[in-house]
C-alpha cells in the first residue's frame, strides 16, 4: 500500500510540475505582458523606457528562464503579487479557497443524501415507471446549462418572488449566520442540481450490476430477506465504483464551481480565476489555475486510495 | 464479433432494439426538426418579413406579435430567427467538435492499445494527465489566448470566423480523453483475437490491420460515445460563449445569446428563457439518443429488461 501511494504522489506531483510549466507558458501567450500594462498609465514612455523595463524585469527573456525565476522565487515562499486586489497572491487566494470549499461541501452533502438514495431505488426495479422518472430527472440534471439554471433560479427566488439574494455573501452591515446562509441557498442549489443527475445515474448502474451477481443470488436462496439482501450485501459492493466517481468528480464539481460563482457572484475560487484571467493578473491566475490542478489532483488520488481500499481485489501496484 | 457478413443482421437486430427505445426515438425526432429549423432560417427570417442583423432601437423589447413571433431583444432585433441562427451555430460546433475529439480519441486508443507495452504506458498516463486538468478553467485560458502569439497569421486572427474555429479546436483537444479510453481498452483485447493474428500471420501490416480489422469492431462504442458528447460540446460551448470567451457576435450562438441576459433580468426575463431551453433541449434529446444506441448496439445492457 505504502509502495501504492507513493508511486501516486510522485505521478501526481510529475503532473503538477508539467502542468505549472504549461499554465505558465500559456499565460505568456495572453494578450499584453505586465510591462503593458504598467505603461498604459503612463503617456510619456516611449518605446525605448519599454524595453528597458522590459530587460529590466526580464520579461524579454525565453520562456524556459522566465519559468525557473518563477518556479525559484515559487519554492522559497514568494508567489507573488495580484494586480487587482494588491495583496500577496496568498492573502487573496486563502479565503477564496475557504468559501469555494463551503459552498463544494455543502453541494456534495446535499447531492448525496438526494442522489444516491434515488439511485438505489430506481435500480430495486429497473424500466419501472419510478426508475423512469428517476432517470428523466437525472438525465435533466445533467443535461441542464449549469449557468441557464442559476439564471432561471434568481429571476425565480430575486426578481419575482423576491425571498432570497441574487449574489453576494453578506448584506451589507447586516452580518451574522443566517444572514450569510441565505446568501449560500441558491449557489449551493444550482450546483446540487446540476450534480445529483451524475450521482444519480452512477449510483443506478453500479446497484444493477450488483444485484445481478451470483452472490446476491445465493443470499436471496438462501432466505435472506429483500432489504437485507439490498442494505447488506448489494449496496456494500455497489458503493466501490460510486465512491470512485465521486472522489473523481470534484474536479468536475470544482470546474462547476466557477460558473455558478460567477453568476451568483460569490467570491470563491472560481470566480477569482475567472476574474483574474480577465483582468490580466498574471500572478494571481497562474497560482489560482494550479491550485485547481492541485485539488483536481488530490480528488483522483483519493479516489485511487479508496478504490484499492475497498476493494480488496485491487493489487497495490 | 461481427463480421461483415453479418453486419446487416447486428444493425437490424440494434435498429429493433432502438426502436422500442422511445426517449431515443422521441429525441431523434425532435433533433431532426431543431436541425431542419435551423437550415432553414433564412427562409424563416424571409417568411417573417424581418431581418434579423438590422437593429432597430424603436422597437426594443417588442411584445410577441405575427412578425415577431417571440418579441424582439434589446437592440429591436427578432428574437425566434437569432435563435434560429444561434442554432445552426451551435449544432454545427457541437457535431463537428464531437467528431474532431472522436478522431483525435480513436486514434490515441488504437495506437495505444494495439501497440501495447510502453508506447501503451505513455500514451495513457498522458490522457490521465489530461482528464486530471480542471476543464473548465482551462478552456478559459485557452479562449484568452492571443493567437497571434501563438503564431498564427493575423489576416487569420482578424477574420470573423476565428472565435468559431477556436471554440471547436479547444474543445476538441480536452475532449478525446473518453473515446481514447474506451477504444484502448477494446483494442487492447481486440489484438489478441484469432482474426488479428490470422492476419498478422499473413503479413498484414499493422495500419492495416489496426484499420480493416479492429476499427470495425469498435464503431458501436464510438458512435455511443460520440453522441453522449455532442451534448457536452454544446454545454461547453454555451458557457463559454455565456461568458463572453466562445463564439463571438455578431455569430449569434444559444451561449452568447444569454451573455445579456443577466443584466437584462430585471426588464426581460423572458430572453433569459428561450436560448437556454434549446440549449438544455438539445442536450437531453443527445444523451437520450446516446444512451438509446448503447442499449440497442450493446446486448448485455438488454438483460433484466
Amino acid at each position: 500500500m505504502t509502495r501504492f501511494l507513493a508511486t501516486r504522489v510522485a505521478q501526481s506531483v510529475i503532473v503538477l510540475a508539467l502542468m505549472s510549466f504549461a499554465i505558465y507558458a500559456l499565460i505568456g501567450l495572453m494578450p499584453g505582458d505586465p510591462i503593458d500594462l504598467m505603461i498604459s498609465a503612463d503617456p510619456k514612455m516611449t518605446p525605448e523606457d519599454a524595453a528597458r523595463l522590459r530587460a529590466l524585469y526580464g520579461v524579454d527573456k525565453p520562456v524556459v528562464e522566465r519559468y525557473a525565476n518563477w518556479l525559484i522565487a515559487a519554492l522559497g515562499g514568494d508567489l507573488g503579487y495580484s494586480r487587482l486586489y494588491a495583496a500577496p497572491v496568498l492573502d487573496v487566494l486563502l479565503p477564496a479557497l475557504g468559501n469555494t470549499l463551503i459552498l463544494l461541501g455543502l453541494t456534495l452533502v446535499l447531492s448525496l443524501a438526494i442522489g444516491l438514495p434515488a439511485g438505489v431505488v430506481a435500480a430495486l426495479r429497473p424500466y419501472s415507471r419510478t426508475d423512469y422518472a428517476i432517470n428523466l430527472f437525472a438525465f435533466a440534471g445533467i443535461s441542464v446549462p449549469a449557468f441557464w439554471l442559476g439564471l432561471l433560479l434568481i429571476i425565480v427566488f430575486a426578481v419575482i418572488l423576491g425571498v432570497l439574494p441574487a449574489g453576494g455573501t453578506e448584506t451589507v452591515g447586516g452580518a451574522g449566520f443566517w444572514d450569510q446562509a441565505k446568501y449560500l441557498v441558491l449557489p449551493v442549489a444550482n450546483l446540487t442540481l446540476a450534480s445529483v443527475g451524475g450521482h444519480t445515474r452512477y449510483m443506478r448502474a453500479a446497484m444493477m450490476e450488483t444485484l445481478r451477481q451470483d452472490y446476491i443470488r445465493t443470499a436471496r436462496a438462501k432466505g435472506a430477506g429483500r432489504a437485507r439482501v439490498v442494505l447488506g450485501h448489494a449496496l456494500r459492493n455497489a458503493m466501490i465504483p460510486v465512491v470512485t466517481i465521486i472522489a473523481l468528480q470534484f474536479g468536475y464539481l470544482f470546474s462547476g464551481a466557477l460558473i455558478t460563482e460567477t453568476i451568483f457572484a460569490y467570491p470563491g475560487m472560481g470566480k477569482l480565476i475567472f476574474d483574474s484571467i480577465m483582468g490580466n493578473d498574471f500572478n494571481l491566475a497562474l497560482v489560482a489555475l494550479l491550485f485547481a490542478t492541485l485539488v483536481t489532483l488530490v480528488g483522483n488520488l483519493l479516489a485511487d486510495v479508496a478504490y484499492a481500499w475497498l476493494d480488496p481485489r485491487i493489487a497495490y501496484r | 464479433m461481427s463480421t461483415a457478413t453479418h453486419s446487416r443482421g447486428m444493425f437490424g437486430l440494434a435498429l429493433r432494439r432502438f426502436r422500442r427505445h422511445r426517449l431515443a426515438l422521441g429525441s431523434a425526432a425532435a433533433l431532426a426538426v431543431l436541425a431542419v429549423l435551423a437550415v432553414a432560417a433564412p427562409l424563416v427570417e424571409a417568411a417573417l418579413g424581418v431581418d434579423s442583423g438590422v437593429v432597430d432601437l424603436f422597437n426594443r423589447f417588442a411584445p410577441a406579435t405575427a412578425a415577431h413571433p417571440l418579441g424582439t431583444d434589446e437592440l429591436g432585433r427578432d428574437v425566434l430567427v437569432r435563435l434560429l441562427y444561434g442554432g445552426r451555430v451551435s449544432l454545427l460546433v457541437g457535431l463537428v467538435t464531437a467528431l474532431a475529439a472522436a478522431v483525435i480519441g480513436t486514434t490515441v486508443g488504437l495506437i495505444a492499445g494495439f501497440y501495447g507495452g510502453r508506447v501503451d504506458g505513455l500514451l495513457m498516463r498522458f490522457t490521465d494527465g489530461v482528464i486530471a486538468l480542471p476543464l473548465l478553467p482551462l478552456l478559459i485560458v485557452l479562449a484568452a489566448l492571443d493567437l497571434e502569439k501563438v503564431g498564427l497569421p493575423a489576416a487569420f486572427v482578424q477574420s470573423e470566423n476565428v472565435s468559431l474555429y477556436r471554440i471547436i479546436a479547444i474543445v476538441a483537444v480536452v475532449g478525446w480523453t473518453t473515446v481514447a479510453r474506451l477504444v484502448r481498452g477494446a483494442a487492447l483485447t481486440l489484438r489478441e483475437a484469432d482474426f488479428v493474428l490470422a492476419a498478422h500471420a499473413q503479413g498484414a501490416g499493422a495500419l492495416r490491420i489496426m484499420a480493416v480489422h479492429i476499427l470495425p469492431n469498435l464503431i458501436s462504442p464510438i458512435i455511443v460515445a460520440t453522441t453522449l458528447s455532442v451534448g457536452s460540446v454544446i454545454l461547453l460551448e454555451s458557457v463559454l460563449s455565456f461568458l463572453g470567451l466562445g463564439i463571438q457576435p455578431p455569430i449569434p450562438s444559444w451561449g452568447n445569446l444569454l451573455t445579456n441576459a443577466q443584466e437584462l433580468i430585471w426588464t426581460a426575463p423572458a430572453l433569459a428563457f428561450y436560448p437556454g431551453i434549446l440549449i438544455f433541449v438539445t442536450v437531453i434529446a443527445f444523451n437520450f439518443l446516446g444512451d438509446g444506441l448503447q442499449d440497442a448496439l450493446d446486448p448485455k445492457a438488454m438483460e433484466g429488461r
